[in-house]
């Protein structure tokens, strides 16, 4: 799957779209810190949960739970939240 | 004779002090880091930075032990905490494979590291031996240079010590911390660590097992002192040369222990009710002269009412006491002398060991200062910064 990678986060990646593999979110995440090491601490805790004010869209919707199952043609973006300014 | 074609006499060179060497003044803020480095005499200062522009640095602390190791406790306002290093004062910084992250145990409560706020290189004996302390409260070890961090299970997991961190829920606005962790010149297996709050606490075998040092140090009135979690020690410091002896800046007063390391009983004794009354012994930093236990630094703070922590009466100012705190001596000439309402973190002031040493401080509103002859003449390095949570001063090679 396209990942979209936020600004913040182009120091592991090199560039703002980067490819992906995983079932779910957590297992992208896990792949995309295989392929950029030090990536998921950066929006996943060591808990398992998406760290405060970060978003995740899959296919252009709002989704928190990384349990959710993602297909190989999904589009996802990590984005860092908006608001207050 | 016309004047301005005199001859001039020579320009005086002032000779640096017998043993003065280069420094550098490492600058910690909420929107990334600086050097600032200085020649022996401390009179041109070089500017190194922004590093990591845009990130809040907690703290970036030089490896005494090769001159030329930072490590730097880094974060954003959106992503997660993390440590850098850079091995060679500055240049490359490079990202630790393993960060600060607790441990998932079933039975306690999970907590996530919100930030690392304390970094403290090991003993002299252990090169690549670091620690760290967290936001909540945790502390970590790292025994390959900072590349790997572990927790301590004695602290981090222990029932007892997370009943005294309570919750971030309990803790201050800016998150609950553990902080000012001292290794013991005399053994690598004597630590110290604080937490604000949760009290002081001391190990003799590396980290395995803790007493609590918590004796002659009060708490906010109507609070019992016997309950560990009511302590809110702000920073507590070892002195070089006579490592038995521990200064505290508390929540409640500066306080003295003598002793530390013995096998008798260790009580603090509060030195700070010699302080003017109208300026009280509530402050954040606690400094401790390089090489004379009876010298130590302070910076008071407004602890009335709402807590502004700002200086009293708007009139910032160090004081000294230089008889380990039977007497203080305020040290203001060069700082405003009105209408300063900046605040000075507990990791944001320090002294270098030059042989006449000299005290740096930085501001929440982005000034950092030098006190030349041990505070007795302020004067700003730079102003315009963001605002500072740490400055530290190293001797460079």
């Amino acid at each position: 799957m396209k990942v979209l990678i936020p600004g913040a986060l182009r120091s592991y990646t090199r560039q703002a779209e980067v490819e992906a593999a995983g079932d779910t979110l957590d297992a992208m995440f896990d792949d995309l810190d295989h392929r950029y090491p030090g990536l998921r601490f950066r929006v996943v805790d060591e808990q398992g949960h998406l760290r405060p004010n970060m978003r995740l869209f899959v296919n252009g919707l709002g989704v928190r739970d990384l349990a959710h199952a993602l297909r190989q043609d999904d589009f996802v973006a990590v984005v860092l939240a908006l608001s207050g300014g | 004779m016309n004047r301005t074609n005199a001859p001039r006499p020579p320009a005086r060179r002032a000779k640096p002090a017998a043993g003065a060497r280069r420094l550098a003044v490492l600058v910690a803020t909420r929107k990334g880091a600086w050097l600032f480095r200085s020649d022996a005499k401390r009179k041109a200062w070089a500017t190194d930075g922004p590093h990591f522009l845009g990130h809040t640095i907690s703290h970036m602390v030089l490896d005494p032990r090769d001159g030329r190791t930072l490590l730097a406790a880094v974060k954003t306002g959106h992503l997660g905490p993390t440590i850098f290093r850079s091995a060679d004062f500055g240049r490359h910084w490079k990202e630790a494979q393993q960060p600060p992250a607790f441990a998932n145990l079933p039975g306690l409560p999970a907590r996530s590291v919100d930030h690392t706020f304390w970094l403290t290189p090991g003993h002299a004996s252990e090169r690549d031996t670091w620690y760290a302390g967290t936001s909540p409260q945790g502390l970590f070890r790292s025994e390959d240079g900072g590349v790997t961090w572990a927790p301590l299970p004695s602290v981090n997991d222990d029932p007892t010590f997370r009943g005294w961190m309570g919750t971030v829920q309990d803790g201050t606005p800016d998150g609950p911390k553990l902080h000012s962790i001292t290794v013991d010149p005399r053994d690598p297996s004597h630590l110290l660590f604080a937490m604000s709050g949760g009290g002081v606490h001391e190990s003799r075998d590396a980290g395995r097992s803790w007493r609590t040092l918590i004796e002659g140090l009060q708490v906010v009135q109507g609070f019992d002192p016997a309950n560990v979690s009511f302590h809110d020690p702000h920073c507590v410091r070892v002195c070089a040369t006579r490592p038995d002896r521990l200064y505290q800046q508390n929540h409640c007063g500066i306080y003295r222990l003598d002793g530390w390391g013995g096998e008798g009983a260790l009580t603090w004794e509060r030195i700070g009710r010699k302080m003017p009354k109208r300026v009280g012994d509530i402050g954040f930093p606690m400094v401790l002269h390089p090489r004379d236990p009876d010298t130590a630094w302070v910076f008071p703070m407004d602890g009335q009412t709402v807590w502004p922590r700002t200086s009293p009466d708007g009139r910032p100012s160090a004081y000294v006491t230089r008889n380990a705190g039977r007497t203080w001596r305020r040290l203001d000439v060069g700082l405003p002398e009105a209408q300063a309402w900046w605040t000075v973190k507990r990791q944001a002031m320090t002294v270098d060991a030059q042989p006449e040493p000299a005290l740096y401080l930085g501001t929440t509103s982005g000034e950092l200062w030098i006190g030349r002859d041990g505070g007795e003449r302020w004067s700003t390095l730079a102003r315009h910064l963001p605002e500072i949570y740490a400055v530290e001063v190293a001797e460079l090679a």
